[in-house]
């Protein structure tokens, strides 16, 4: 069942990315991405990872492309269907395809078991390897990890836990970044209105 | 052009909260809401069961009709000036001479079709307005209905049964219409 | 996955679509008595069964209750015009892109509380589709691909008023979603948790979010912890109850489809069975976020003042299926008290500029967020 899933949601994501590079009607390139993203999302989802792949819907599909959306609907869409691909753009796409292949194809490689089945987490063994990186061992985390009640992996909480603790100053600089980014489009559209 | 420089009023920290203005227009149609659920206010009319009828205001233009006198004379001359002022030319008027043997043969003309399309008709009153006989009258009638075109054409028996008689000196212009 | 789990999920399917379509055309009908009466009107009365074509004596009125049914009759027979100068494919995509999120949202939804199925020892239901850790936030998720149906369905009509209005909706819509998921933020603090299941289990055992009263429960009647946090969780509740009055595209905030600049906005071009595919969505999309709405802040399934803790099975925190049953109606009740809700505020508050709407959103929502986030964080870290 769940193999049967990964194909499908993959064969979906293959799809749409090819309709993002093949079609000539941007909007119909952007829609075609927030396919694409749909099935990454759902990819993720069937990895337990349930609050990435939310994010990944909430975040890229339903607010970056909407934007992207947004701006095409006002730009001449006729003039972008004639445009031809220069030669050089199809070769260096080319190159770069093939490179992350051989890196996919290489990393593939290297794993022992391929083909058979990942063992489930082991919960409590997780819980020591979390105690020995330093974590508080009294950690609501852990005790959700071990709880037989909810079953389920506590991936909000984790990603909260490792955003917070350990990568503090990161999250910092990365949101300081996006706020140098909105205010410098302020300043840019305020510069070309005078 | 003179600009008119509207001064807005200067809001209050309360007013700019919005909330307490809001609770208060929930408030009002709240309380339309209750009271009309109560019965106690109503403007809707329950059609088939209440009618208009009693309650017709005294200037109300409905469907235009055909009158007779007090001896059965019909009214109208067929001199189709209120065909020719009907806005929508919703009114066919084919005249006819009056026999010499009959009793009103000094009139000379009498409406041998007269018909008014009651889709076209806007109900302007200029028919009974330039009518120089007082024989077209819009009376209070506002239910036309008909199931296909053909029946929403008012031909003379029709028009003369709606209007019925007017006795006396007929003045169109005075309240008794 | 034994038999057991698909066929109950199935069956929940099932249910959870029936209800949420069936709550569609009741509100319908309630908005058209509900503002019939606000302004002294009657609305609808009229059609029922018609029990005379079938030789009674008398039609059976119902209040009108078989309004929608006419209507929805109504809008299958109307032609289906697709105008020439559209993009055929996204015109009909576009209200399926409204429709499917709206339906789909409804399934991390608890409908009613964990079951003792009757029939079956030992097994258990939960009456939600899908009983997933990440409940609001895959809500928010689906619904924030709403937006594509209206933006697809204003630039494939090809016509001036249709795409004003999907620009309008497209900077709305995203604008807030962004205070749409920051002012519920105290509240999943407060809850430690993004099970819509578990929030909805707890209020009835320690009372409503916003009605903190429970007796017969493990702590105290009235926990003093909660009573502090009740302002920010207020402050939480008005700004998410109305920017989902912006997100679902309702009167005050209905700007995409305002008919008195608009025509009708983004569904101008459209007629017929699509034009009822954009109404059911906007309406399903209003139940969702009702339901939404009373689960995380008026208990959900539960009854009010704790008085689930006196019918709960104390070993396994299920309920016998009666239980069930009866919290079902309880949601169901609160559900269409909010939609009534909504229908009161659309007809008394009247539409806002543009500009005061996008105000309104970042300038004032977004602030009062973060800061209520703050306090809400500061008093959980001193208090919790």
């Amino acid at each position: 069942m769940d193999s049967i899933l990964f194909y499908l949601f993959a064969l979906v994501m293959i799809a749409f990315g090819f309709g993002v590079v093949m079609n000539r009607n941007p909007v119909t390139s952007a829609m075609c991405l927030v396919g694409c993203f749909l099935g990454v999302a759902a990819l993720f989802i069937m990895l337990d990872a349930f609050f990435i792949g939310v994010v990944q819907i909430a975040v890229y599909a339903g607010a970056v492309i909407v934007l992207f959306v947004f701006i095409l609907m006002l730009l001449d869409i006729a003039g972008e269907k004639r445009r031809e691909f220069p030669i050089h753009a199809i070769a260096i796409g080319l190159i770069v395809a093939v490179i992350v292949g051989g890196q996919i194809a290489m990393v593939a490689g290297s794993l022992d078991d391929v083909g058979g089945k990942f063992p489930p987490i082991d919960k409590a063994a997780a819980v020591e390897a979390r105690v020995e990186r330093g974590n508080n061992p009294d950690s609501t985390i852990n005790t959700i990890l071990t709880d037989p009640k909810k079953p389920s992996y506590p991936d909000v909480h984790i990603i909260g836990e490792a955003l917070f603790t350990r990568y503090p100053l990161h999250l910092q600089i990365v949101a300081v970044l996006l706020t140098v980014g909105a205010v410098g489009v302020v300043v840019l559209s305020k510069k070309r209105l005078e | 052009m003179a600009y008119i420089k509207i001064k807005r009023p200067r809001l209050g920290l309360f007013e700019k909260l919005y909330l307490p203005a809001l609770i208060k227009g929930l408030r009002i149609t709240l309380g339309h809401a209750i009271s009309t659920l109560r019965g106690k206010k109503r403007e809707t009319m329950q059609y088939p069961e209440e009618k208009w009828d009693d309650n017709m205001p005294e200037h109300y233009r409905g469907a235009p009709a055909l009158v007779t006198d007090e001896q059965g004379r019909e009214r109208c001359v067929a001199c189709q000036l209120c065909e020719f002022i009907c806005p929508p030319r919703a009114i066919t008027i084919l005249p006819e001479e009056i026999p010499t043997e009959d009793k009103w043969a000094k009139v000379e003309k009498r409406p041998r079709k007269f018909e008014i399309d009651m889709i076209r008709c806007i109900y302007c009153g200029l028919c009974e307005e330039v009518c120089p006989e007082q024989a077209i009258f819009l009376r209070k009638d506002y239910a036309i209905t008909g199931l296909t075109r053909e029946d929403m054409v008012h031909d003379k028996e029709k028009l003369y049964e709606i209007g019925g008689v007017r006795t006396g000196l007929v003045n169109k212009w005075n309240e008794l219409k | 996955m034994d038999l057991f789990t698909f066929l109950s999920s199935s069956v929940m399917v099932l249910v959870v679509f029936t209800i949420v379509l069936t709550l569609v055309p009741i509100s319908v009908y309630l908005e058209r008595r509900v503002s019939a009466v606000i302004q002294d009107r009657l609305g609808p009365n009229r059609v029922g069964l018609p029990l005379t074509l079938f030789g009674a004596k008398k039609d059976f009125h119902l209040f009108g209750l078989f309004q929608p049914a006419a209507d929805g009759i109504k809008l299958f027979l109307k032609e289906d015009h697709t105008p020439a100068h559209v993009n055929k494919f996204y015109f009909i995509l576009a209200p399926a892109l409204v429709m499917v999120p709206a339906l789909l949202s409804a399934a991390v939804i608890p409908f009613g509380s964990t079951m003792d199925m009757p029939f079956f020892e030992g097994r258990q239901v939960q009456l939600a589709v899908a009983n997933v850790d990440i409940g609001p936030l895959l809500i928010f998720a689906i619904a924030s691909l709403t937006v594509y149906g209206i933006v697809i369905a204003g630039w494939a009509s090809n016509s001036r008023y249709p795409f004003l209005g999907g620009v309008r909706s497209s900077a709305q819509m995203i604008s807030y979603e962004i205070c749409l998921g920051l002012s519920i933020i105290p509240v999943l603090l407060y809850f430690g948790d993004l099970n819509l299941g578990r929030i909805a289990d707890q209020q009835s055992r320690d009372g409503w979010l916003l009605l903190p009263i429970a007796f017969g429960g493990d702590g105290p009647v009235v926990d003093w912890r909660t009573l502090l946090l009740l302002p920010t969780l207020l402050i939480a509740f008005i700004i998410f109850t109305v920017s989902l009055f912006a997100e679902t595209n309702r009167a005050p905030f209905d700007l995409p489809e305002c008919e008195t600049e608009l025509v009708s906005g983004y569904h101008t071009e459209y007629s017929s069975m699509k034009f009822a595919l954009f109404f059911m969505g906007e309406y399903a999309a209003m139940v969702v976020g009702s339901a939404l709405i009373v689960t995380l802040f008026f208990g959900g399934w539960a009854l009010p003042f704790g008085l689930d803790n006196l019918i709960r099975d104390p070993a396994t925190g299920a309920f016998p299926w009666w239980a069930s049953l009866m919290h079902m109606g309880v949601f169901l009740t609160k559900v269409i008290g909010f939609i009534v809700f909504f229908i009161w505020v659309r007809w008394t508050v009247p539409r806002f500029r543009y500009d005061q709407l996008m105000k309104l959103g970042w300038v004032v929502f977004f602030e009062l967020a973060l800061a209520n986030i703050l306090l809400a964080a500061i008093l959980i870290a001193i208090f919790g």
